[in-house]
């Protein structure tokens, strides 16, 4: 179906998505590239000329940079291993034949529609506060010292936190994965004599491991960027500053936007790698 | 009115030409029927007329006005799907009304008009329910009376029946050649069974990849098929083709004979063979004939008492007033 | 997968999923008692689970004093309005997608979920600079402009994959019974998408409700959404536990609920497509 007029009325109907979505992504990152380039304090002098690569050579030589790295990838390393593993587990318990199915399942989804800040508050406050938290009267409890969080066990407590708001994400596609499972493939391998783990290892994992790449790959994307969760626990203190945090105190804390926009641009090439792969693989499906 | 013309029409999808340069009229008030294997670009030709696809090249004229670039909407005929495709979401009130409505008819006319079709269609009783809840030949029947209340200049059907059971596509069949014979209205309709196109037609356009093979009357094209192409696909069961020296002593390439123009007796003619699968229909039985020299099998309609047996040896006696002769190049001589 | 287990693997099964669901809920589940107490059952060591004095007092305190309707209001206004315009921007872009295929129409889809996946504060001073300049700082508006953009992929994609699945016929016979565009889209593609775009419109009623990157940062006092209320009691108000839990349990109240009736949508918004 397509003639000439429905093919320009197609093409004049994308336009507004297209041109709106164009500029979206164009105009900032024009800017930010341009900004990378430039030593430019807002609140010292403005805009003070070109620098050429000095801001990407300073942002990488200075003392905070490797430290962001690793925190990046130990939180995004360590959210990614537990979501995807208690993920595939719960996706594996959810799908078993249980009464009140429906109820579970919503328990366990709940924490994804949460926002950001409430989760990070409460957890922060009412669980892991060296005083009053839940945590502090459950190890009073057992007779042990509580231990302060968010300045001893910063980072651990980080990826709690976050893997909490995201198991939700990983259960619920991988569980819907397994759903598509054809039974009569397990129930073949059954008449074979596959022992249970054995079917679980050749059958169900092999299955799973494109929804859990969409899983690891969608999650590193929302991962890398996590913000909120920081801003409102430690502010990037207690070794918990990550890349795009560290940008984002570059920017608006020291007002260092030349330097701010070269970590800018590091973020961005960072993402896309991440996102080409991703692409790839939604991209092999549309095919299909 | 409907008078149809096709004037060099192409149609190119990329580099690939679906429709050679094709000419074609069809006059007012005919059934015309396109037939041919999957893929002969008969849908193609039937959704360019219906202006879903542009042409390529050449024109369209309905009733003697261009309307190559008219959009389908404005060309003024009516289409029935394969799928139906009714609207799920609306009752079949609504889905016969929609056409008038687009057209902006006043309401009391679209309530005339949506009742006379339900009445002839038997669909009175159906006309709130939404089209989930009605049988294949009851969609079918919405889809036909949503075309109907437009009075358009042509109805195109596109395979409608093939989606229908083969006891209900009978009925179908039926029906919708009243419906023709009743509004005497042009008809284009599409379909790959050479049994609905013998039994429906006023004309039939036979194609293969996007070329006419032939335009005739179902007899005409049973009785003088132009070319090995045609004889093959009309009729059934299949023509017997026979090469080789046997055709030679006919003066041709290709020897055809339909399986109905054949005698099969135990002892007198002057093919002979074993019968190996024999088909009984009650009335009619096909016996297909093996090692006869001929042809890898020869089939063979007898009457339905005649009892041969898998094993049998037989005889055939071609009825030589209804062969058919074809050249090297596969036409029909003279 | 129907299988025929025992009764009693039936009965192990429910009360592992029913423990494990029970934990994962249980910090949902502790604000929104610790919301009913008063501040000193609160912090009680032993914690008190439900033989408290039940309260509303937290609900009226946090309204008082930080006039929660004006965030909720921000909130409603910026998810909804955000929502409602990608869908109109979506609705004909998705048609034309899913109904007249092009070469490109793979491109351009993988490019709109590429925008998706640029980092936020990568962009972040010069959407700030443009804000300032165009006197978005702070305004609802701006906000909706921004959520609008960084959800219009999500929705561009939900609406096409819905779309897809209307079969092609059914607006081609709407063409051949004399519809426009206008019409066909109005009268035949929407009324049969209407499942598709509620779960569309809900799925990113809740992502734009629960954005804590762009509401923090380009908001101060005037458009301030949930989140930014809820971000304001990192301290040392959040010591006030009753308080910051009926001002959380108010601030995740309606998503939930709307959350789920979202689930089962939720997977195709957010793969894309790549699990079905």
């Amino acid at each position: 179906m397509a003639t000439k007029a429905s093919r320009s009325a197609a093409r004049l109907m994308m336009a507004p998505a297209v041109i709106l979505l164009l500029g979206w992504m164009l105009v900032p990152l024009i800017m930010t590239l341009w900004f990378s380039f430039r030593k430019y304090l807002p609140l010292r002098g403005g805009d003070l000329g070109w620098t050429g690569f000095d801001n990407y050579v300073r942002f990488v030589s200075s003392s905070a940079f490797w430290p962001s790295v690793q925190t990046t990838l130990i939180i995004v390393g360590g959210v990614l291993l537990i979501t995807v593993c208690f993920g595939v587990l719960l996706a594996l318990l959810l799908d078993q034949p249980m009464w009140g199915q429906g109820v579970v399942r919503i328990l366990v989804i709940a924490p994804f529609f949460v926002m950001p800040t409430v989760s990070a508050l409460v957890w922060k406050n009412m669980f892991m506060d060296p005083t009053n938290g839940l945590f502090a009267h459950l190890f009073k409890f057992f007779g042990a010292t509580p231990i302060s969080w968010m300045s001893e066990a910063s980072l651990p407590s980080i990826i709690l936190i976050v893997s909490w708001q995201w198991l939700p994400f990983a259960t619920l596609i991988l569980l819907t994965a397994i759903q598509s499972l054809d039974s009569e493939q397990l129930e073949a391998a059954e008449m074979d004599g596959a022992p249970v783990l054995k079917r679980f290892w050749f059958i169900i994992l092999p299955h799973l491991s494109r929804a859990m790449t969409v899983v690891i790959l969608i999650q590193t994307i929302f991962l890398l960027s996590i913000f909120a969760e920081i801003f409102v626990t430690t502010g990037g203190a207690f070794g918990t500053r990550t890349l795009s945090y560290l940008i984002f105190q570059r920017v608006l804390e020291s007002q260092n936007v030349g330097l701010g926009s070269a970590g800018g641009v590091y973020a961005i090439i960072l993402a896309n790698i991440v996102a080409i792969f991703l692409m790839r693989i939604v991209g092999k499906n549309l095919d299909a | 009115m409907g008078r149809i013309t096709l004037d060099k029409v192409t149609k190119s999808f990329g580099d690939v030409e679906v429709i050679p340069p094709l000419d074609l009229t069809i006059e007012d008030g005919e059934f015309t029927v396109f037939v041919g294997p999957s893929g002969c670009g008969k849908s193609t030709l039937l959704r360019l007329i219906a202006g879903l696809e542009d042409t390529t090249s050449g024109h369209i004229c309905i009733d003697g006005n261009d309307a190559t670039n008219v959009p389908p909407a404005k060309r003024g005929l009516a289409m029935v799907f394969q799928s139906y495709a009714l609207y799920p979401h609306m009752s079949v009130r609504k889905n016969i009304a929609f056409p008038l409505r687009m057209a902006k008819l006043p309401q009391a006319e679209i309530d005339k008009r949506v009742e006379a079709a339900a009445s002839v269609l038997n669909l009175t009783d159906y006309l709130d329910r939404k089209p989930g809840q009605l049988s294949g030949g009851q969609r079918q029947r919405v889809a036909i009376g949503r075309a109907i209340v437009r009075e358009p200049a042509a109805f195109l059907f596109d395979e409608p029946l093939s989606n229908l059971d083969a006891a209900l596509r009978v009925g179908m069949r039926l029906e919708i050649s009243e419906l023709h014979k009743r509004l005497e209205t042009t008809m284009i309709y599409v379909t790959h069974d050479q049994v609905e196109a013998m039994t429906m037609a006023d004309k039939i356009v036979v194609l293969r990849a996007g070329h006419i093979e032939q335009v005739g009357s179902p007899l005409e094209l049973y009785k003088e098929p132009r070319n090995l192409f045609v004889a093959g696909f009309i009729g059934s069961p299949r023509m017997n083709l026979i090469e080789g020296p046997e055709a030679q002593k006919y003066g041709c390439h290709t020897l055809g004979i339909r399986p109905e123009h054949i005698e099969v007796s135990a002892d007198k003619g002057p093919w002979s063979g074993v019968v190996g699968v024999s088909e009984h229909l009650g009335s009619d039985t096909f016996f297909h004939i093996q090692n006869t020299g001929l042809a890898e099998t020869i089939t063979v309609r007898a009457d339905g008492e005649v009892g041969f047996r898998h094993g049998d040896r037989v005889h055939l006696t071609p009825r030589e007033d209804v062969m058919h002769r074809f050249g090297a190049d596969g036409l029909r001589m003279a | 997968m129907a299988r025929a287990v025992t009764p009693k693997r039936k009965a192990i099964n429910t009360a592992l999923a029913w423990a494990v669901g029970l934990l994962i809920f249980f910090p949902i589940l502790w604000t929104i008692l610790t919301s009913f107490k008063t501040e000193a059952q609160a912090i009680n060591d032993p914690p008190i689970f439900l033989f408290f004095d039940w309260t509303l007092e937290n609900y009226a305190v946090v309204q008082e004093r930080s006039n929660y309707m004006r965030f909720l209001w921000n909130s409603v206004i910026i998810a909804v309005g955000s929502t409602i315009i990608g869908i109109i921007i979506a609705v004909p872009a998705a048609w034309s997608m899913a109904f007249v295929p092009s070469r490109r129409t793979k491109d351009i889809l993988l490019w709109m979920l590429s925008t998706k996946m640029l980092p936020a504060v990568g962009v972040l001073y010069p959407i700030y600079l443009l804000f300032i300049e165009l006197g978005l700082l702070d305004s609802r508006a701006g906000l909706v402009i921004v959520l609008m953009l960084i959800n219009l992929p999500i929705i561009v994609w939900m609406l096409y994959t819905y779309f897809k699945e209307i079969p092609g016929e059914i607006l081609e016979a709407a063409r051949m019974d004399g519809a426009s565009l206008k019409e066909e889209i109005l009268y035949v593609l929407t009324p049969m998408a209407i499942p598709g775009i509620a779960s569309t419109v809900l799925l990113n009623i809740i992502l734009a409700w629960n954005e804590a990157f762009w509401t923090l940062n380009l908001t101060a006092a005037q458009a301030a959404p949930l989140t930014a209320f809820i971000a304001s009691y990192s301290s040392p108000e959040g010591l006030f536990y009753a308080k910051l839990s009926a001002a959380s349990t108010m601030a995740i109240a309606p998503i939930l609920i709307l959350g789920w009736f979202s689930q089962k949508q939720l997977v195709r918004g957010l793969t894309f497509g790549a699990v079905k």
